[in-house]
């Protein structure tokens, strides 16, 4: 009997999961160790579409490295252009007109919505449910639209310079975004009644994938994941940067844990977004978009800056070193779902794999930005 | 200086670092900046961890190509305190840095940046990630890129470079 039992319990078995799978969304890989359908161990591997973006900021000037900042986190590429362009202008000491803050807040608030709603719609595809992605897409289109009518991109955005932005928005740029707060508010209410109250859906998220705050400090845990676990902290709020102190706006914080927290928090993000957006079009001043005396070459002096801006996977930090000449010394990228995908080896131990896939997807992952 | 920077600022001193300079958070992006033995950094983050705090990152910085050695910084120490004791004579050049990033998720705001010098031809420093345990895929990503040895650190193969690698693309004297 004894035998048995010892026997039963060395039947693992080695699934490999990726680095082509439809659940991890891009080339991520998770080597994990099966009791039967249960997890015993599980071991992200990294790296298969690592470019080394920090060695190659140390080979350009200042300015060439923004439109690396756009393809870390390809879906919510202005947050990323937000924090360089903020380490550089502190480092270099350039004040930013406010209109150009007013525009970077609106474009990088519409930007974290566009990211959120594919999120969305690729995580209830995980979940097995495939409208709710054609609904997303559609409005996630109306964003895309609004934000290359402006940027001249619809993706890998490279919109924000050294003092400001590359370009004013426009009247057509206004009237579209205050329709599409329109819309999105009233299509808001059908998302939720399409999935958030789908019993499918509870049933595959409520407590399951818990997630301790004591967790996510250990493991430098950020964002929706971060208050999803009843930690309310926001760059926006706790570490204020641009105009964000001028605007009234909540943080979403569930204490449940589970998977479902962190998608109610990013449901209720979007809504806290467009609040933002609607308000910094109403505050939106006149002015200058680009600081009159930003220099043309950037020679930020001796020493190490830091910055920290909220993405819409938490917190992105950037660190660079300048020896005082035109070309980054050394430049650091701090990636959010780098830390919180780190935690997914201990939080998946013993869940089911039909479950560890849902909070993976829970987690919102963008393989770019982990593998850089 | 917020009150938590202030009992930070003290815990430190008990651990007599070699400098530590409370730095303009507008110019900086960080309040406090600590530089400490390669042996304190795991007493760093114990205290780090006592308070709280989490651990945005760990990088290293390779000296070895700097235009100019890095700035004297005046040193605003605690009233009463001894003017911290020089940094290694030995020369920038022959060094690599590695740095810390510690955040705090509280209220209050109080970045710390804990550096420390290890030589060049020997970069070695115990690992922190006994301590958090996030700090284990950053010090390998540190290793990958550095070729820095994290002692007791469990698992140093490559993280993000393929897993046959035996190069550093960040020291300043590689070449492709």
């Amino acid at each position: 009997m004894n035998d048995l039992a010892s026997s039963q319990n060395q039947e693992t078995f080695v699934l490999n999961l990726g680095p082509q799978h439809p659940a991890t969304h891009g080339v991520l890989r998770v080597k994990l160790t099966m009791d039967g359908e249960y997890i015993k161990h599980a071991e992200p591997v990294l790296g298969y579409i690592h470019r080394m973006h920090e060695k190659m900021g140390e080979n350009r000037t200042w300015a060439q490295f923004m439109p690396n900042t756009g393809r870390l986190d390809y879906l919510g590429a202005l947050s990323y252009n937000h924090g360089y362009a903020q380490v550089v202008e502190r480092a270099a000491g350039i004040e930013v007109p406010e209109r150009a803050e007013y525009i970077r807040v609106i474009t990088v608030e519409l930007n974290r919505i566009a990211s959120h709603l594919l999120w969305y719609g690729a995580f209830v595809l995980d979940l097995g449910g495939f409208t709710p992605l054609l609904y997303a897409f559609d409005d996630r289109e109306h964003i895309l639209d609004l934000l290359e009518s402006v940027t001249g991109s619809r993706l890998t955005f490279c919109y924000f310079r050294f003092g400001g932005v590359y370009n004013d928005i426009d009247d057509d740029f206004i009237t579209g975004t205050r329709a599409f707060i329109k819309r999105m508010r009233s299509r808001l209410p059908d998302y939720h009644n399409l999935v958030t109250k789908n019993i499918i859906m509870i049933k595959r998220l409520k407590e399951v994938g818990p997630i301790s705050a004591e967790m996510c400090r250990r493991y430098g845990a950020t964002g929706p994941v971060l208050r999803g676990s009843g930690v309310c902290y926001d760059v926006r709020k706790n570490e204020p940067y641009s105009v964000y102190p001028e605007l009234d706006f909540d943080i979403p914080v569930y204490h449940e844990c589970d998977s479902m927290a962190r998608y109610m928090v990013r449901m209720d993000e979007i809504e806290q977004s467009l609040r933002i957006v609607e308000q910094g079009l109403d505050k939106l001043p006149e002015g200058p978009v680009m600081a009159e005396k930003a220099p043309k070459i950037i020679k930020p002096p001796v020493g190490d800056y830091y910055a920290a801006v909220e993405a819409a996977r938490g917190t992105f930090g950037i660190r660079v070193v300048s020896d005082g000449t035109n070309t980054p010394y050394r430049l650091k990228l701090r990636s959010p779902t780098f830390s919180n995908l780190s935690l997914y080896g201990e939080a998946c131990q013993g869940m089911l794999l039909a479950d560890a896939l849902a909070l993976m997807g829970s987690l919102d992952l963008v393989i770019p930005e982990i593998d850089r | 200086m917020t009150m938590l920077c202030e009992a930070l600022t003290n815990d430190f001193i008990a651990l007599a670092p070699l400098a530590l300079v409370a730095t303009d958070y507008k110019a900086k992006g960080y309040h406090l900046d600590i530089t400490l033995a390669p042996a304190q950094v795991v007493a760093a983050a114990a205290i780090m961890n006592g308070r709280g705090y989490t651990l945005e990152a760990v990088t290293g910085v390779d000296w070895l190509t700097a235009a100019a050695p890095k700035p004297a910084k005046k040193a605003a120490l605690a009233e009463g305190e001894e003017a911290p004791a020089e940094e290694p004579a030995a020369p920038v050049a022959e060094q690599m840095e590695v740095v810390y990033d510690y955040s705090h998720t509280g209220k209050e705001l109080c970045r710390v940046v804990v550096r420390c010098r290890i030589p060049r031809d020997n970069p070695e420093l115990p690992t922190v990630s006994e301590v958090f345990p996030g700090a284990n895929w950053h010090e390998r990503e540190t290793h990958d890129f550095f070729g820095i040895r994290f002692l007791g650190h469990p698992d140093l193969s490559p993280l993000l470079l393929p897993e046959d690698a035996d190069f550093h693309p960040l020291l300043k004297d590689f070449k492709a």
